[in-house]
């Protein structure tokens, strides 16, 4: 309850923040408001896009929520997501099989892929005591280079140096019906893959003991290490699942909403997907609701910008603005207890009044 | 070999300085006890400022010299105003430090191209002209050491490393460099001892903006020459070095110039014939795989302030 108020109210100072920044840059805010939601959510069409848009955040969100529940900060989300995507990618290019079993070969390629990348920053912590917020920005360095030499080695497209092959469609998530619901929307099976990893997830937290060990740690790793918790195993497992859950975020994005893998840029929903944990306050409901949120903001930039002459780049700075006033939930606390107390001394008064 | 190295040197220096004064920035945070993750949105928000103020004045008064030094100072003032929002959030509302500098970058990359894109329409910052490349006189026709070090310089890379040289001395020989490492060794015994633990911090983090938005604007100037809404990493990899350079201004020193040389090895490797044979790959994540083993070397001594990223209690014990 707590953590929905501060959230909620994160997410009205960041707009607030956004209308401030319209009005500075000679907008109007109104205006930008309303085309902003209505081309996130005008016709059935656009609100699919804003849910595709919204998947791969999902899956980042989850990931660094998880990792967080052990303590853990994964920065790395980006490269584990781009990882996981290419080697899902090379699977789906290079494996000729029946359209389901082809479809589960990829997830778990993109999951084993974003387990690997996490995986060494984990270990790293564990044996070494690394900092995993050091280590995951170097392997996002790493995933970025090893993608811009791989694709053109080996998955090379026919016109582009900088992408690779597009995947035949027995390889993509997308499907014909889901397109036809959403009036030719780009919404793919990744989201159903999102609403059911969002529930083991949700189980693995709150009902299995692994996560019950995993969450001690976070709170406390020398006590849980006094209660015979294995402390060091655990750091590797959440370091292994969180960057697995990356991965299909990968698988998501580049054989859903995409149909490609491209070179040259570290996918942005990595570093989203901290702002997405920490508006979701860390639990899986809260993430899948944050990530829906952001993608509604990503997906109505483009109309907003066609409508107006705002740049799109306000949803990215709202976005950030958000995470800020998020990390800083202190000030949060300290306006909604000043804003209680107001409303309580209003009532008192008024109510004394009343006695007079 | 030896005209290869006396090519790529002076751009390997070229490269590392806009590194070195954004790790130097960051080591002035972390050693008062608070890390700064946001060393990259800092630097974009330099680069910014510093190509936007240059791009107008150049516009206004064609040609005149002290223009650039006018966007270098433009630059450092915006980084000091966008480190308090760092400051204040991990000072004074005990946040997440770590959290609080991806918010920095987050906001430094989207709101630059945003007011960006008010300002040119593509988001693209270009400046006239940057500095010029000069040869120091008598120094450069030195054997050997001119070649390397004398030809072909910047006068900010004079600048940055007389920096280097005075916040050495102050951390190291006087009463403000001493407080500001107790204040991120153990703030309580700081405290004790009468030091206003929070306001060195806030020193510590607005200092860090002030030379990582020099090295995003040095960045500009020397060599990029147009802003278009990143610094390429450069703030993470002066992250690095900062661990690499162990938290010392001249370990610092050291490790952004292997930085800098490999990078420059790295871009350079496919037009040289000797280099060529190495797969460029892995050149490019040459700096990176060695700041992880660096990483787990130094991880049973590391120097690391032993109060960087907690929040300050006074009543902890």
């Amino acid at each position: 309850m707590r953590n929905m108020v501060i959230s909620l109210l994160a997410v009205v100072f960041g707009l607030l923040a956004g209308a401030l920044l319209m009005v500075v840059t000679g907008h109007n805010p109104m205006e930008g408001y309303k085309y902003l939601f209505e081309g996130g959510l005008k016709n059935p069409e656009r609100i699919g896009n804003t849910l595709a848009t919204g998947t791969p955040l999902i899956f980042t969100g989850l990931a660094v929520a998880f990792a967080f529940r052990t303590g853990l900060f994964n920065i790395g989300a980006a490269g584990q997501m781009l990882f996981g995507g290419f080697c899902a990618t090379a699977v789906g290019l290079n494996l000729d099989a029946a359209r389901p079993i082809l479809l589960l070969a990829m997830a778990i390629a993109g999951f084993a892929g974003g387990a690997l990348w996490a995986f060494i920053p984990g270990l790293l912590k564990a044996k070494f005591n690394v900092h995993e917020v050091v280590s995951t920005i170097m392997m996002n360095w790493i995933a970025y280079w090893t993608i811009y030499y791989a694709v053109p080695a080996y998955l090379k497209g026919e016109y582009l140096e900088t992408e690779s092959r597009a995947l035949p469609p027995a390889a993509s998530l997308r499907e014909a019906f889901l397109s036809e619901w959403f009036g030719g929307s780009y919404v793919n099976l990744g989201l159903f893959l999102a609403v059911i990893v969002v529930i083991i997830i949700a189980f693995i937290i709150n009902k299995t003991t692994v996560g019950y060990e995993l969450k001690a740690v976070g709170f406390n790793r020398y006590a849980a290490e006094y209660a015979g918790i294995a402390v060091n195993r655990s750091i590797i497992l959440s370091m292994v699942i969180s960057g697995g859950l990356a991965g299909l975020g990968g698988v998501a994005q580049y054989a859903g909403n995409a149909s490609n893998i491209q070179i040259g840029s570290l996918p942005s929903q990595g570093f989203d997907g901290i702002a997405v944990a920490l508006l979701g306050a860390n639990s899986p409901v809260g993430v899948l609701l944050a990530a829906i949120f952001f993608g509604l903001l990503y997906s109505g930039r483009g109309f907003m910008n066609a409508m107006t002459d705002i740049p799109p780049e306000i949803a990215d700075s709202i976005i950030a603005i958000i995470i800020y006033f998020a990390a800083t939930s202190i000030l949060m606390e300290r306006f909604a207890r000043w804003f209680m107390k107001r409303r309580l001394s209003a009532r008192l008064d008024a109510d004394g009044r009343k006695g007079e | 070999m030896w005209t290869l190295i006396q090519q790529i040197f002076p751009y390997a220096i070229v490269f590392t300085i806009p590194l070195l004064i954004t790790a130097l920035g960051g080591l002035f945070s972390e050693r008062s006890g608070v890390v700064n993750i946001g060393l990259e949105g800092l630097m974009v928000v330099g680069s910014f400022i510093g190509a936007l103020v240059i791009f107008k004045l150049q516009a206004a008064w064609p040609g005149n010299p002290f223009i650039l030094w006018i966007g270098l100072l433009a630059a450092m003032a915006a980084g000091v105003l966008f480190s308090l929002l760092h400051a204040f959030a991990s000072i004074n509302l005990s946040a997440n430090q770590v959290i609080s500098g991806t918010a920095i970058n987050m906001i430094a990359g989207a709101l630059t191209i945003f007011l960006a894109r008010n300002i040119t329409g593509s988001g693209n910052v270009r400046i006239t002209s940057g500095f010029l490349p000069f040869d120091v006189p008598v120094l450069s026709s030195i054997p050997i050491i001119g070649d390397l070090l004398f030809t072909k310089t910047y006068p900010t890379t004079w600048l940055i490393l007389l920096v280097v040289l005075l916040s050495s001395f102050m951390l190291n020989k006087t009463a403000f460099g001493l407080r500001l490492r107790a204040c991120g060794e153990y703030p309580q015994a700081a405290e004790a001892a009468g030091v206003n633990v929070r306001r060195m911090r806030y020193i510590g983090v607005m200092i860090s903006g002030a030379f990582s938005a020099l090295g995003g604007a040095v960045f500009i100037v020397t060599f990029a020459g147009e802003f278009n809404g990143t610094v390429a990493g450069l703030g993470f990899l002066a992250l690095a070095a900062l661990i690499f350079g162990q938290w010392r201004p001249f370990g610092v020193l050291a490790a952004t110039l292997f930085f800098g040389i490999a990078s420059t090895l790295a871009n350079v490797s496919q037009v040289i014939p000797s280099l060529a044979v190495i797969p460029p790959f892995i050149l490019k994540v040459f700096p990176y795989v060695i700041t992880l083993i660096a990483l787990v070397l130094f991880s049973k001594s590391s120097q690391a302030p032993k109060a960087a990223g907690e929040a300050f209690d006074s009543g902890k014990r």
